[in-house]
């Protein structure tokens, strides 16, 4: 190309210059009363008023040197770069992968298998619990809501705002019916799952005939009722405060994890008292219903209803053109995808060991609806990614304490959580539209299976 | 042919009766009768406007109609009222099946799928409504072989074989409706409504779809369709009904609705004394 392209020319740098400023000045007017001047209080309780006029000189040059910057290098390298490409006719979306790439799910997978014991050999009994709970099964509890939700939303195409509402029965089945009646958690799982699918029934008979936006509205506001029940109906959900003392999970009745029972796990394999072998064995059960829940997605896929299911995301006109009954169809969808929002519940109830309305807020769907879109609607991997990104960047916000020293020490890096996930998410969408994974997998094919892009397929309208 | 008597001869598949659509004030099909006869290309002709559409959504299914009646009838004599299903039910149970004027695929589909969600009544119940399936039972996985025949014979009659990896919505605008045409003809009908197949359609890809229609009627499917493009409608229909204001104004073989001077007029637009005149002077001219 021309000239004007290269690094350091007057032009381009004269023009880096200027943009700079113009974002400098921009950014001052703009942060002059959010960052240039703080109210507090005084002694008096009166409302006074101090500048900040060092913090907010950072950020204008933060913003000024940025511009100049992008403007200046990384816009004329990123040319040069696609220039080079072009010329020696290397396709930009290649076919090559690497190793990494190809076995990335045996990969991920079997990481996921030696993680505990990983973390158990790295950073001990004690610190592991970190590692094992907050991240691991945190994590794998938002994959598998998120991978539930897609079934509806991703496959189906019916946009879902009030899924959590599923994961609430799950919960609140499992603590209800394990302190009322004592039944142990294995018996109560499925059962959790199948409360939460005929509830996913219950409120798609009515609701599926409607579509797109209305659906999304009447889906959030059946997440709502089923909080408010869970605060009102106090003689038996206790309320807001909520049920506590829920009976864990035991070894599929050998091994109890309670302290004090006679088979208790810890005892019976001459361990020291410790809570990371629940945390661990949690893991695993977890970790199996997220593979349980991938296998039974990616068989459906390929089974008529779920071939029904994308074909109802794309177009449902032409569906019932072809003799589909698209109500069963879509509750199907419905109860499986509540199913497994059931079962996560049930298992989140024996984890915590207390439920209360307060997990079940909208703001949980918001974000397991977010991990789908910014996985790549109907795509696996991508949700678990998306899922990793924004339940493990929640994690380490809390870890980073040494921002309190930049900060001051009053800063809870993990409050600015939506901020940062906002931020994250317009960015995702503004350089990947379709996700993380943009493509999709065909079920079928006669030669060869070649992905679809994701500027094909639809989002679906109801 | 006598309109109104409910005895339906075997050579008759499908029977509308009176059919009137209302919508609102506006009155979109008025008293409408016609038959379509088993075996034959009848096609269904009228300037913009003139309900042809609309007919066919209520025979699809997609309206119900505010009168009439709508009897189809099958291969082994059983007799349905069409505006008494729903719609999923025209095409799975009466063996209706539709395309529609505005190309509707599963764009993100490839087009191999498209041709197996076609097939969704019969590999659901071959796959035990999923239950049996998920299990991986052989007769499910022989059920698959047949849909993947299936769609591979539809394929190959639609030219499209080549492309049966790559997403509907890649294909260009003959090959989309071709596809349509063989999804439609994936679910096993005995009557296939085609809402303008030949619409935006080069010469040459009018051609191949005059021939796939053929061949489509030589495998014993009646087809009613609506067609625009005259030269279309006259090579290949057998039998041509003529709707003008939601009312039926000739139906008869091609040759004879050509030379219809009421045709004639729909079409060119003439003034209405002026086609009692045509009228008028055509009889005479009968008469010498």
């Amino acid at each position: 190309m021309t000239a004007a392209t290269e690094t350091g020319h007057p032009n381009v740098l004269a023009k880096a210059v200027r943009e700079g400023l113009f974002a400098g000045v921009v950014s001052f007017f703009m942060f002059l009363l959010f960052v240039g001047i703080e109210t507090y209080q005084d002694i008096n309780n009166a409302l006074v008023w101090r500048t900040r006029w060092g913090l907010l000189a950072i950020f204008v040059v933060v913003a000024a040197v940025g511009r100049f910057l992008t403007v200046g290098f990384i816009k004329p390298h990123i040319d040069r770069r696609k220039l080079a490409k072009a010329k020696s006719g290397v396709l930009e979306i290649s076919e090559q992968k690497n190793f990494f790439h190809r076995h990335f799910l045996k990969i991920a997978l079997i990481f996921l298998l030696v993680y505990p014991f990983l973390s158990l050999l790295i950073v001990g009994k004690q610190g592991s619990l970190k590692y094992v709970d907050n991240f691991g099964i945190q994590i794998l509890i938002y994959v598998m809501l998120a991978w539930g939700l897609n079934i509806v939303v991703g496959l189906a195409g019916l946009l879902d705002l009030g899924y959590v509402a599923f994961y609430a029965v799950g919960a609140y089945s499992y603590a209800l019916l394990s302190s009322y009646f004592g039944f142990s958690f294995w018996l109560l799982l499925p059962m959790s799952g199948i409360l939460a699918a005929l509830w996913g029934i219950i409120l798609g008979f009515p609701v599926l005939r409607l579509r797109g936006d209305y659906l999304a509205i009447v889906t959030l506001a059946f997440g709502e009722i089923i909080r408010l029940v869970l605060i009102n109906w106090t003689d038996v959900t206790k309320g807001t405060f909520g049920i506590s003392g829920i009976a864990k999970a035991s070894f599929f009745g050998i091994w109890s994890f309670d302290t004090g029972t006679t088979n208790n796990f810890v005892k019976a394999w001459g361990l020291s008292a410790s809570s990371v072998y629940y945390k661990v064995f949690l893991f695993y059960v977890i970790l199996a219903l997220c593979m349980l829940t991938a296998y039974v997605t990616i068989r459906l896929r390929r089974m008529p209803i779920g071939r029904a299911w994308e074909a109802l995301r794309e177009d449902e006109i032409a569906c019932r053109s072809l003799g589909i009954n698209t109500v069963t169809t879509k509750l199907t969808a419905f109860a499986t995808g509540a199913m497994f929002g059931g079962f996560a519940g049930a298992f989140f109830a024996t984890r915590q060991g207390f439920v209360s309305p307060e997990s079940f807020v909208f703001l949980e769907s918001a974000v397991i609806l977010a991990m789908v879109v910014l996985g790549g609607m109907g795509s696996l991997t991508g949700i678990a990614l998306a899922a990793v990104v924004m339940v493990g960047g929640t994690e380490v916000l809390r870890e980073m304490s040494f921002l309190k020293s930049v900060f001051g020490p009053d800063f809870t890096p993990e409050l600015y959580r939506m901020l940062l996930f906002g931020l994250a998410m317009i960015i995702v969408m503004l350089f990947k539209p379709r996700g993380f994974v943009g493509s999709r997998e065909p079920t079928a094919f006669l030669k060869e299976r070649r992905a679809v892009s994701g500027s094909f397929t639809k989002e679906g309208h109801g | 042919m006598a309109l109104g008597t409910t005895t339906m001869t075997n050579d008759t598949i499908l029977k509308v009766e009176h059919l009137s659509m209302k919508f609102g004030g506006l009155m979109a099909i008025n008293d409408l009768s016609l038959e379509v006869r088993r075996g034959e290309i009848t096609a269904l002709i009228g300037p913009n406007g003139a309900g042809k559409t609309t007919v066919f959504n209520c025979i699809t299914g997609f309206y119900k109609p505010t009168m009439g009646m709508l009897t189809l009838q099958r291969r082994d004599g059983k007799e349905y009222l069409l505006e008494r299903l729903r719609d999923f039910e025209i095409p799975k149970v009466a063996g209706v099946a539709r395309t529609f004027q505005n190309i509707r695929l599963f764009s993100g589909l490839t087009v191999l799928e498209n041709l197996l969600v076609a097939q969704h009544n019969a590999l659901m119940k071959a796959s035990g409504y999923t239950i049996l399936g998920l299990l991986g039972l052989p007769t499910y996985s022989k059920a698959v072989d047949a849909s993947i025949e299936k769609a591979k014979y539809w394929l190959d009659k639609a030219d499209l074989t080549d492309r049966a990896d790559d997403p509907a919505g890649d294909l260009p605008y003959g090959a989309q409706r071709r596809l349509e045409i063989a999804r439609a003809m994936c679910t096993n009908p005995e009557l296939l409504c085609l809402d303008e197949p030949a619409a935006g359609l080069n010469p040459r890809e009018s051609a191949a779809l005059n021939t796939l229609l053929h061949q489509i009627r030589d495998e014993g499917v009646s087809i009613l369709l609506i067609e625009h493009d005259m030269s279309v409608v006259m090579q290949i229909s057998d039998h041509v009904v003529v709707l003008e204001y939601g009312q039926k104004i000739s139906d008869g073989s091609p040759d004879h609705v050509k030379n219809d001077p009421r045709v004639i007029a729909a079409y060119l637009g003439v003034e209405d004394d002026e086609v009692e005149e045509v009228i008028a002077v055509e009889l005479e001219g009968g008469n010498h």
